[in-house]
């Protein structure tokens, strides 16, 4: 809405002065001072301003009326207040107005702890209501197949609706009826069913939009968060998880101006969620006699050493869902054994492309990371390898959970690092367990070659490492080294090892990931 | 001075001279009374000169605001890069307004050229007129006079043969108050809810399909051709030097010949009550006048003796706005038609702003406390507290038209609403 130009505007708020360029508003102005205006309408990420819920109305001086600061340009020489006492009572009354009719059901809200209504209403300190009146009981509907719609709790600050319109090109939530009686509804006969309905949970800013997945799972206090990456599809949207007692409970997207934005799509947040499910492998197994023994690491390692063969010939499988250092250190496993190439397998889906934020998209590769295996060597493959009787086998992080029962029982030697647990996997030599990208750090690489860094969200279960750090320290054995690596050294073995990556260090990777190959400027300032 | 005393009040028949007369619907009838004589000799003037004679005649806007009239024609683009819009604002809402209704029911003809005028003046190639859905059978007629001007080469391409094209269509708004506001009216006119957006921009900067725009009220578009005839000067002998000319009174309520009327600006509103209106039936006492319609603060009967301008009423601590007087006799309950009021504009908020959504709404359930007895001393306090958070915070000015009322009922009639409360504290 408003263009920014190199021109500079010098501005007092609140005795701060400011220097911006022209074209920002007040709101954005008092946000480079450090100071927050309370609001809720405005959105960074949503480009239409109705100044409608009056939070973010300041005093000018000079000026009898309090101005909306997020339509407010910011012009030279303006002295804007935030905390006069003309201010201040009208925040307090917009609070008390927005309480009136509110069911202050908080205890039982999944927004509680993070409602900016709940946080103003304590800011303002408004602990009794000068109401006598009945509220007004609006209900609540399913707006959608998987978000509820709780009228009561509604703002109607239309966030919802106008990233619905403007953000997602898709008309699908309106106003109905106006007044006090006014709420937030589908058109009649159709469904709320775009591809990017979950951001208008994320957008709410009080608790009227919950997720069914989410609802009633966790309280904002319980949970703790990680910021990570999608591992949905090859975009790599920014997230942040967020954990209960071990348990991925809710995805949220984490602002990237280059990458998503504010918003992520809905398959990326119901593909996470699944990944509680699953077998897991949690003790690293060796064959012997015949049949699967469950030894500590250091003899696994120790037995793998001596027993893996080297120089026969023989194929391998890695997975575009494993980290950038994982595959590296595959492809230097590989190398050891004597094994060339190797492959990976690509699910792919549909489309969809977010047209307010055409950089956000979910990708037809649904993996994360199929840039990042391709670095090192491997390339997609549609079929597994077949297995001639006596070939080493190598699987790494490809779950086999569709091959054929006895899929690598005739391997000469079959090597099988992986979180899972499928028939197929049962046949192997030996099976070490490996963390998900959720129990660990690392980084993949996206369509469009950018380098970005997840944190580690849950705790591994049972002994499970991550792949780069089993076949580091595997490879170390006997050379003296130890192969104890921290993730950001592994990552520079990896850069090193790659070409693409050289030189580029686990810090300048950061948490908004860089592209080497890339002319991408410096993420883009907020707004 | 008491009453009754003579008055001798002079009629004047601008706008109304054709009221009641259903042959001047008709176009060729229209033309036999003059019509039309101001559109073509617009044509033969510049969009400048237009501008200017409104401009000198000091014709204000009459939809309740009274800005003046030519000024805001000069706020449009002077050099047009787009499409430029011009909108008749026919969605009279205010409670106690009704002329607008008697310019379509009779005399649809003078709109549709004072339209064409005001569109020359502003280089508007499509005009607009925004007529309420509740005025179903008036926008007949004035569709009828559509058409008919249509086809007589009065709108459309080459405009009586002077080259000039202009278009003009006829909306149904589905009864919204709020449709009245001008970006509501144009949120609603390009298939949006009625629901006013943050100025700026300003309608004449971005308007109707983000083009510049002038939003006229029906009354204001209905005197321009008579100023164009005549001149500025005829047009100012009457009235006042700040609020010039004629106005439609709305008179409703306990009067004795309620009913439009149209007079001078500037007649004391004690005689278009007494005088003009016969007073309140019944030998009946007047308690409250709502001079302006219902957004306007009440006046006593002492408060009556007033001149009838923009600026006389303002002084009297209310408003002109659009000549409406609603009366209240002595029998009213203040607190009652209060309450009713509030109601309305509860019912009325497009629910945008907080303030407006959730404070009208407030007032009026507090009213309704008060008025069935269960009231309390506090509720004034409440009340005169939200006439604070009611004014100027809001988009539009909705919520400021409750508290014109509110606060006056509150200072004027405090006792009515103890009376009720019955001292509970």
């Amino acid at each position: 809405m408003n263009e920014t130009t190199s021109e500079a505007i010098n501005l007092t708020i609140d005795g701060v002065q400011v220097t911006v360029p022209k074209g920002m508003t007040v709101l954005q102005a008092a946000e480079r001072a450090g100071i927050v205006v309370p609001h809720y309408c405005y959105h960074p990420g949503i480009p239409s301003r109705p100044a409608q819920c009056r939070m973010c109305l300041v005093e000018v001086e000079g000026q009898p009326k309090l101005q909306p600061s997020c339509v407010l340009s910011a012009t030279d020489g303006m002295s804007i207040l935030t905390q006069s006492d003309m201010a201040k009572e009208a925040r307090r009354s917009v609070i008390e107005f927005l309480l009136l009719n509110h069911p202050i059901d908080c205890p039982i809200c999944d927004a509680a702890g993070q409602c900016m209504l709940q946080d103003y209403a304590f800011e303002t300190h408004q602990l009794e209501s000068r109401s006598h009146e009945e509220k007004l009981v609006l209900g609540r509907d399913r707006i959608a197949d998987d978000i509820l719609y709780f009228a009561d709790r509604c703002i109607l600050c239309t966030r919802c609706v106008r990233f619905m319109r403007d953000v997602a090109g898709d008309e699908a939530l309106l106003v109905a009826q106006r007044g006090h009686k006014a709420y937030i509804d589908t058109f009649p006969g159709k469904d709320l069913e775009n591809e990017f309905r979950g951001n208008i949970v994320d957008v709410c800013p009080v608790g009227a939009l919950v997720h069914v997945d989410f609802l009633f799972k966790a309280r904002s206090w319980d949970m703790d968060s990680a910021p990570s990456i999608c591992p949905g599809c090859s975009n790599g949207c920014n997230i942040d998880i967020a954990v209960k007692e071990n348990q991925i409970v809710r995805v949220k997207p984490r602002y990237n101006a280059d990458v998503n934005g504010f918003w992520m799509c809905d398959y990326g947040r119901k593909h996470l969620v699944m990944a509680n499910r699953g077998s897991r492998v949690d003790l690293p197994l060796i064959r012997r006699d015949g049949e699967l023994e469950a030894v500590h690491w250091g003899e696994a390692l120790e037995w793998l050493s001596t027993n893996l063969p080297e120089g026969s010939s023989g194929s391998a499988v890695v997975s575009a869902h494993d980290s950038t250092e994982s595959l590296a250190a595959v492809r230097a496993l590989l190398g050891r054994i004597g094994i060339d190439g190797g492959g990976f397998r690509l699910s792919r889906g549909d489309e969809a492309e977010l047209t307010g934020f055409p950089q956000l998209k979910l990708r037809a590769e649904r993996a994360p990371n199929a840039a990042g295996a391709e670095l090192f060597g491997f390339s997609e493959t549609k079929a597994l390898p077949e297995v001639s009787p006596g070939d080493i086998l190598v699987v790494v992080g490809d779950r086999l959970e569709d091959a054929p029962a006895d899929y690598g029982s005739r391997a000469g030697f079959f090597l099988y690092i992986g979180s899972h647990l499928s028939d197929a996997v049962r046949n192997a030599t030996a099976i070490l367990p490996a963390t998900t990208f959720a129990e660990m750090e690392g980084t993949f690489v996206s369509h469009e070659g950018r380098v970005q860094r997840f944190h580690q969200a849950l705790v591994p279960p049972g002994v499970a490492r991550p792949t780069w750090m089993i076949l580091r320290r595997l490879l170390a054995l006997g050379s003296g080294e130890s192969g104890m690596l921290e993730v950001r050294e592994a990552f520079a073995v990896a850069a090193s090892e790659s070409g693409e990556l050289a030189g580029l260090s686990w810090d300048e990777v950061g948490l908004k990931g860089v592209n080497p190959g890339g002319s991408s400027a410096p993420a883009a300032k907020l707004g | 001075m008491g009453y009754p005393h003579s008055h001798e009040l002079e009629v004047v028949t601008i706008l109304s001279r054709h009221f009641g007369d259903p042959k001047a619907r008709d176009l060729q009838t229209w033309l036999s009374y003059g019509g039309y004589e101001g559109l073509k000799q617009a044509l033969g003037m510049e969009p400048g000169e237009i501008t200017t004679v409104v401009k000198d005649s000091g014709l204000r806007g009459r939809g309740g605001a009274g800005f003046p009239t030519g000024l805001k024609w000069t706020f449009m683009p002077q050099e047009q890069k787009g499409p430029h819009y011009l909108c008749c604002n026919a969605d009279e809402s205010e409670p106690g307004a009704f002329k607008d209704r008697e310019i379509l029911r009779w005399v649809p003809h003078l709109l549709i050229e004072g339209c064409l005028i005001a569109a020359r003046a502003i280089r508007a190639e499509h005009i607009y007129i925004y007529v309420r859905g509740e005025y179903f059978p008036f926008t007949n007629i004035l569709n009828d006079a559509v058409v008919e001007a249509y086809e007589a080469g009065y709108i459309g391409a080459n405009i009586l043969g002077s080259g000039w094209n202009c278009d003009l269509t006829v909306h149904i708004g589905a009864g919204a108050y709020i449709a009245g506001e001008e970006t509501g009216l144009m949120s609603s006119l390009t298939g949006g809810r009625a629901e006013p957006t943050i100025k700026p921009p300003f309608p004449a900067q971005s308007g109707v399909f983000g083009s510049p725009t002038t939003v006229n009220n029906v009354e204001t578009l209905a005197a321009v051709p008579m100023i164009v005839v005549n001149g500025s000067d005829w047009y100012r002998q009457w009235g006042t030097e700040k609020s010039p000319g004629t106005k439609l009174w709305c008179c409703s309520g306990h009067l004795e010949r309620p009913g439009n009327y149209e007079l001078a600006l500037g007649v004391s509103l004690k005689d278009v009550i007494y005088e003009v209106c016969g007073g309140a039936p019944g030998g009946k006492k007047i308690k409250a006048v709502i001079p302006g319609g219902s957004s306007t603060a009440m006046l006593t009967p002492d408060e009556l003796d007033v001149p009838t301008t923009y600026e006389g009423l303002q002084e009297a601590g209310s408003s002109l706005g659009t000549a409406s007087p609603i009366v209240l006799n002595e029998d009213v309950n203040i607190v009652r038609a209060m309450r009713r009021i509030a109601d309305f504009y509860a019912h009325e908020s497009c629910g945008q702003c907080v303030q407006c959504r959730e404070g009208t709404s407030w007032v009026a359930q507090i009213l309704k406390r008060i008025e069935v007895g269960d009231g309390r001393l506090s509720d004034l306090d409440t009340l005169y507290d939200l006439c604070e958070q009611l004014t100027g915070r809001t988009i539009c000015v909705l919520a400021d038209s409750v508290v014109f009322p509110l606060r006056s009922s509150l200072d004027k009639f405090r006792g009515e609403y103890e009376a009720l409360i019955g001292g509970r504290a």
